[in-house]
């Protein structure tokens, strides 16, 4: 395979992915079909396949009118209808596009039939209930135990553990029913089976793509490149397109490590980013850092929004409700952990990907994520010298991002570190 | 003898710097911004150079720095005023550790190691309230010119709470006490102790080390000085220059490039 052939590879499948499940998701509109409405964090897609509802997640459709710079549209609308500026802008974009019938940059996209959430997030409750009102659909909250304290971690074989994980199982159980009774289909557990066999697979390789961005330089960019591949990791998970994708992606990242083929000509500064990334301005923002050299060798984002992906966790398929509810428990309480208990995942990181920098990126329109990372940030710097960067924005409302702001502390971290590398050069 | 140049183009006010090859500054320039910043620069830098007789042909390195540092068309290079006035700091005032910069728009406290390099700052974050244009705000509304209003905020007797962290609604916070009768004075302390008190929050947050330098133009204010040591609870190093400490610092940085351009090696670090 020539290089052209590979290099690259990953963000033109991914696209290409996506376009196929808006595509999907614009026919199901057409014709008036079923689908599910779900998050990135635990989104139960291996469930929702066997009873094959196409997966609508509107925090992906949300951050789409970001990128393609029309979010202001929709935030005005939901505002006009009532909604508060201060509220999170995924809900509030979602809001207008229901309002607007579905209509989305990227198509017509199907009403909600059925909306499945964790407590990962709060706001995931509330912005269930819209639907719930607006459409008179069937909620299924699932309420996944967190971790009870910090620094405590149980696994599989604790007493807590095993009893969190039959509380989780009961509750995969009243969705099978429900999407039973919704669809009129059968569960099959063959087929269960089947769609977490593909996410075993994609787990796996996900994983490995993230260990790959250890090596010097990096393969991928944690913020853009690494975005894509959290959009394919939830809209196809548990499909054998999903697996196929994050295979290739290995054998690419693979590829590059061997061939020494880095993001930029030359990779100067290693960073990790915390938070979410500011959407508005996407292109440019990114820009900000690669302009001096440094670019994201990994990122929180990549654990909270991967539905756990990044665990690599494999399903025991010979017990596949079980061992379901295990890992949907890990995944989803890893999330909630990457939010709340971050400092000891950044020390890892710091540590495994030769980290230079960190990034801590705050967003207005979302305190879920964004705040604890001040604590973070201290409790990072207290335990490594590592510098790092303290920059707010937002993931959609253009109107909180001020361009000039954040290149201003962009370009002074940039600052700091040459003149830390010049110091300890000399 | 070779000369290094420094501007800083602030929000409000255009600030340039000449130093020699002994750090010494031999020339300066303070003008009001305006609406054209090119200008503003290119203004600056001639009167600076005027200020001393120096010719523009013996200026081998120019920095701009400053929101207008992209507009500085005849500089060399561009340096972050957080950076500048670190580095501005540090060499008035060589054990700084902390400094606080109060200019017309924006606020920045900045924590420097014991070698001058910054370990870590922290700046208002797109809202004027504690900067400079909350103090203008104030004497726009109770008709005061900007360089009395500290002195006649430390003739207060007790000072009323300003409770606004808006810039804009400051104006009708401080109109509505003149309403209620309150002295101006007593105002006027009241706005200083709000400015005060959100700059203490900055400069907590990177954490206050001492020696802490004030710079920037507010610095000139002695009542802003008195306010933020009784809310800090330490003395500040103010210097007369405190509001060229931007471009001094980027004057400093531009002398760097000259010794460095000298030494092949180094001039590949920098």
């Amino acid at each position: 395979m020539s290089p052209e052939e590979i290099v690259g590879r990953g963000n033109k499948d991914g696209a290409a992915l996506f376009r196929q499940w808006f595509g999907e998701l614009e026919e199901t509109s057409r014709v008036g079909g079923q689908a599910a409405y779900v998050f990135v964090m635990g989104s139960m897609a291996e469930i929702l396949r066997v009873f094959d509802l196409p997966m609508v997640f509107p925090e992906i459709n949300s951050l789409q009118t970001a990128i393609r710079r029309v979010a202001h549209e929709y935030l005005n609308e939901a505002e006009d209808y009532g909604y508060s500026p201060d509220i999170c802008g995924y809900v509030k974009a979602d809001v207008a596009m229901q309002l607007r019938g579905g209509d989305h940059p990227m198509g017509n996209l199907p009403k909600p039939s059925l909306a499945v959430l964790t407590n990962a997030c709060n706001t995931y409750i509330k912005w269930a209930e819209i639907w719930e009102r607006m459409y008179e659909i069937p909620v299924q909250v699932f309420d996944i135990p967190g971790t009870r304290q910090a620094g405590i971690t149980t696994t599989a074989g604790d007493t807590s553990f095993n009893n969190d994980q039959r509380y989780v199982a009961a509750q995969l159980k009243e969705l099978i029913s429900l999407c039973e009774e919704l669809t009129g289909k059968k569960f099959d557990v063959d087929k269960l089976r089947q769609a977490m066999d593909y996410t075993n697979q994609m787990n796996k390789a996900w994983q490995r793509v993230i260990d790959l961005n250890k090596s010097n330089p990096s393969v991928f960019n944690a913020l853009t490149e690494g975005t894509i591949y959290l959009g394919v990791s939830n809209g196809f998970r548990g499909t054998e397109a999903g697996a196929r994708y994050f295979l290739d992606l290995q054998e690419e990242m693979e590829y590059k490590v061997a061939n020494g083929i880095g993001t930029l000509t030359e990779e100067k500064y290693r960073l990790a980013f915390v938070g979410v990334p500011c959407y508005p301005i996407f292109r440019n923002f990114n820009e900000f850092f690669t302009d001096w050299g440094g670019t994201f060798v990994n990122s929180t984002y990549l654990w909270f929004a991967s539905g756990g992906a990044n665990r690599g966790f494999e399903y025991d398929l010979d017990r596949p409700l079980d061992s379901l509810a295990e890992g949907m428990l890990l995944s989803v309480r890893d999330a909630m952990d990457s939010m709340f208990y971050q400092d000891r995942a950044l020390l890892e990181i710091s540590d495994s990907h030769a980290i230079d920098g960190v990034v801590f990126h705050p967003i207005k329109s979302c305190r879920t994520v964004s705040t604890g990372l001040a604590d973070g940030r201290r409790s990072l710097m207290s335990q490594r010298d590592i510098p790092s960067l303290f920059i707010e924005s937002d993931m959609m409302d253009r109107r909180v991002v001020s361009e000039a702001q954040l290149k201003n502390r962009i370009d002074a971290f940039f600052e700091g570190l040459a003149a830390r590398r010049l110091q300890a050069a000399a | 003898m070779a000369y290094a140049v420094g501007v800083d183009v602030g929000s409000t006010q255009t600030k340039a710097v000449i130093v020699d090859e002994s750090k010494k500054i031999v020339g300066r320039a303070l003008i009001d911004t305006g609406a054209n910043v090119i200008t503003a620069a290119e203004k600056a830098y001639a009167i600076a150079l005027a200020d001393n007789g120096i010719r523009e042909e013996e200026v081998e390195y120019v920095i701009g720095t400053g929101y207008g540092r992209y507009r500085v068309t005849f500089g060399n290079t561009q340096v972050t005023e957080i950076s500048c006035h670190a580095r501005g700091a540090v060499h008035i005032f060589p054990n700084t550790r902390t400094v606080l910069d109060m200019g017309g728009q924006d606020t920045k406290a900045i924590r420097v190691t014991a070698g001058g390099d910054i370990f870590d700052f922290c700046m208002n974050d797109k809202c004027a309230a504690g900067t400079g244009r909350f103090l203008g705000a104030a004497a726009n509304a109770l008709d005061i010119p900007l360089n009395q209003l500290g002195s006649r905020a430390l003739q207060a007797e007790k000072a009323v709470k300003i409770s606004t962290t808006c810039t804009v609604f400051a104006e009708s916070e401080v109109l509505s006490w003149l309403g209620k009768g309150k002295k101006i004075e007593d105002i006027l302390l009241g706005v200083h102790q709000s400015i005060a008190s959100r700059s203490a929050g900055l400069l907590r947050r990177v954490g206050i080390e001492e020696e802490v330098s004030f710079t920037g133009g507010v610095a000139k204010n002695i009542g802003m000085v008195k306010t933020l040591e009784d809310a800090l609870e330490v003395k500040l190093n103010i210097n007369e220059d405190s509001h060229f400490m931007g471009a001094l610092g980027a004057a400093l940085f531009a002398l760097d490039h000259i010794l460095a351009s000298r030494s092949p090696k180094l001039a590949a670090e920098i």
